[in-house]
């Protein structure tokens, strides 16, 4: 009945996110757009949080990773757009190899320490060296190429741009779903409430951790990379600190403890952004009291609630 | 068959300049269910955390079936045949019972990478984590979340994660501790049992004179971190010593 429930609300979200744009106004499939690409960030850094029990404060760096190398592959080399989508991830997954392998030992706020001085290292690189990264201008003005591999996308179109994201991103989560109930998920969820256990039963507990980071890291620079086409920039803000807090403001809205908290809780949070910046350029306050309110009075975010309403988890 | 199964050289650990455990030296036969006694602070513990690659020996030298034990990561000492339990209830309380053993299988069938694999639906691994559950008497609890377990079943559920890995030698650290009269009884039927099968080795450390003395067919007794004596139950209960230090309030 449960697992009925779960598969008609999918499908539905499904049906709505293709039809968005027959119905809906050029603005709201903006938005749709920037909540999809971020949604895949945020649950992308709930591999690790929410299932391996690792806060990450620097995952910017990885985001900022997969938007730079997207943006100077398409400035520079004008590739195939197709295949900027298979290297920025890659590149942003060996950054992720470089930072994983020394934070994976470290438990906690130590991890979450190091993991954000990293980050702001990123920052700091894509601030500093202007020949290659733009300095604080970033990169702009890059051309958008052909999709490739024969499809008719022209990525400037809106509309098309966001046909695309909808697809990259589906596919990104069925993935990372299917890591999440593999062995391997099973896994990272033990190491999340006692890493020493998984290790005294002979599991190599921080080269698994290493395993999620990379690949926590992967999708992070993909959805950088989706970003910065997206938005047509790519700047040092995309790795700073508080690029990195946005998935976990979002996951904790929408419940870490959920596949889909994550991306509810880029829904929330960009829609309460768009709203309130319609209203008032003062949004940070604004946002701030209501994460706040939400945060105290929703434990597990917003999939927490509704579990509470449809009665009881089982 | 001359090598022996586990075997201590020698091993000294130091915290500072607190000796924990001092030159000791003993062996552990493969297929005698052994246990280790003695005080609280005699070192027992600490000798199980040098045996599982929690800590390492100051000193000297641990080997089992002939290689090195010291040195090694607690997963590698693991895949060599030796699995312990913990003193505190270490399971995975979020999980349900069965995934609780699921991921020592995992963990032992070196599944852990197959990304592609789905862990509920694998039959065959649900096959095995059951089969273990319900040799310990697990098996109708087997989807239950482990943190709403009774006490004792949390303890039962601990040694089913130890036994899962399929260890030659099975470090238990007092594994009725907190346990009900009948809980501890149950406990000591089942251990005894799967010591009979021959497929695992215990070393038990207990605080409960009755469960060491109704199931070791040997006995090492540590004091200030220190081999004080070793021998069958009826030598130990006999030896002066260990009735000075330790069993004088306990036993008659």
């Amino acid at each position: 009945m449960r697992k009925k429930i779960q598969l008609g609300v999918l499908l539905l979200l499904a049906v709505v996110l293709v039809l968005l744009p027959k119905v809906s106004p050029f603005f709201i499939v903006f938005v749709a757009t920037e909540i999809l690409i971020l949604g895949l960030f945020a649950t992308s850094f709930n591999l690790m949080f929410g299932y391996c029990g690792l806060l990450s404060f620097g995952h910017g760096a990885f985001f900022g990773t997969g938007a730079y190398v997207a943006g100077l592959l398409l400035q520079h080399l004008q590739w195939d757009f197709i295949w900027v989508l298979a290297v920025a991830p890659l590149a942003a997954a060996v950054g992720a190899t470089l930072i994983g392998w020394l934070c994976v030992r470290l438990n906690e706020v130590y991890f979450s320490m190091l993991t954000l001085a990293f980050g702001m290292m990123v920052f700091a690189i894509a601030h500093q060296w202007r020949s290659v990264t733009g300095g604080s201008d970033g990169l702009a003005g890059f051309p958008l190429t052909e999709v490739g591999i024969g499809l008719d996308i022209v990525l400037a179109n809106p509309f098309h741009f966001y046909y695309l994201t909808l697809l990259i991103v589906a596919l990104s989560l069925a993935a990372i779903y299917l890591l999440t109930i593999s062995p391997f998920g099973l896994i990272l969820r033990a190491m999340r409430e006692n890493t020493e256990r998984v290790a005294f039963a002979g599991i190599p507990a921080n080269r698994y951790r290493l395993y999620g980071f990379i690949l926590s890291g992967l999708f992070s620079g993909l959805a950088g990379a989706l970003f910065a086409t997206f938005s047509r920039v790519a700047v040092p803000e995309m790795s700073h600190w508080t690029q990195s807090a946005e998935p976990i403001l979002m996951t904790i809205l929408g419940g870490s403890q959920y596949f889909f908290g994550p991306l509810a809780g880029a829904a929330v949070f960009l829609g309460l952004k768009t709203l309130i910046t319609s209203y008032t350029s003062e949004w940070m306050i604004y946002l701030g009291v209501i994460l706040l309110g939400m945060v105290l009075f929703l434990p597990k975010g917003i999939f927490g609630l509704l579990e509470r309403w449809l009665g009881g988890r089982t | 068959m001359t090598m022996p199964f586990l075997e201590v050289a020698n091993v000294t650990k130091a915290f500072g300049h607190f000796v924990a455990l001092r030159r000791i030296s003993l062996t552990v036969r493969e297929g005698r269910t052994t246990a280790l006694i003695g005080p609280n602070g005699a070192g027992k513990t600490t000798f199980y955390n040098l045996l599982s690659g929690r800590l390492q020996p100051s000193e000297g030298t641990v080997h089992f079936c002939g290689r090195p034990v010291s040195g090694q990561p607690p997963h590698k000492i693991n895949k060599m045949g030796i699995s312990r339990s913990f003193q505190i209830t270490n399971i995975f309380s979020e999980l349900t019972v069965l995934e609780n053993v699921l991921v020592a299988l995992i963990a032992h069938l070196n599944l852990g990478l197959r990304f592609w694999r789905i862990v509920n639906r694998d039959k065959k691994l649900a096959a095995r984590g059951m089969e273990v559950l319900e040799r310990l008497g697990l098996g109708p609890l087997a989807s239950s979340r482990a943190g709403t377990l009774s006490y004792g079943d949390k303890r039962l559920l601990e040694l089913a994660i130890v036994l899962a890995t399929e260890p030659k030698l099975v470090l238990l650290d007092e594994p009725t501790a907190g346990m009900t009269p009948e809980e501890t009884h149950a406990v000591i039927r089942l251990l005894r049992s799967l010591a009979a099968e021959g497929k695992y080795t215990f070393l038990i450390t207990e605080h409960d004179m009755n469960v060491v003395f109704g199931l070791a067919d040997h006995i090492f007794v540590f004091h200030h971190g220190e081999l004080l004596a070793e021998g069958t139950c009826e030598e130990i209960r006999a030896h002066p010593e260990v009735r000075a230090a330790y069993l004088g309030e306990e036993v008659d």
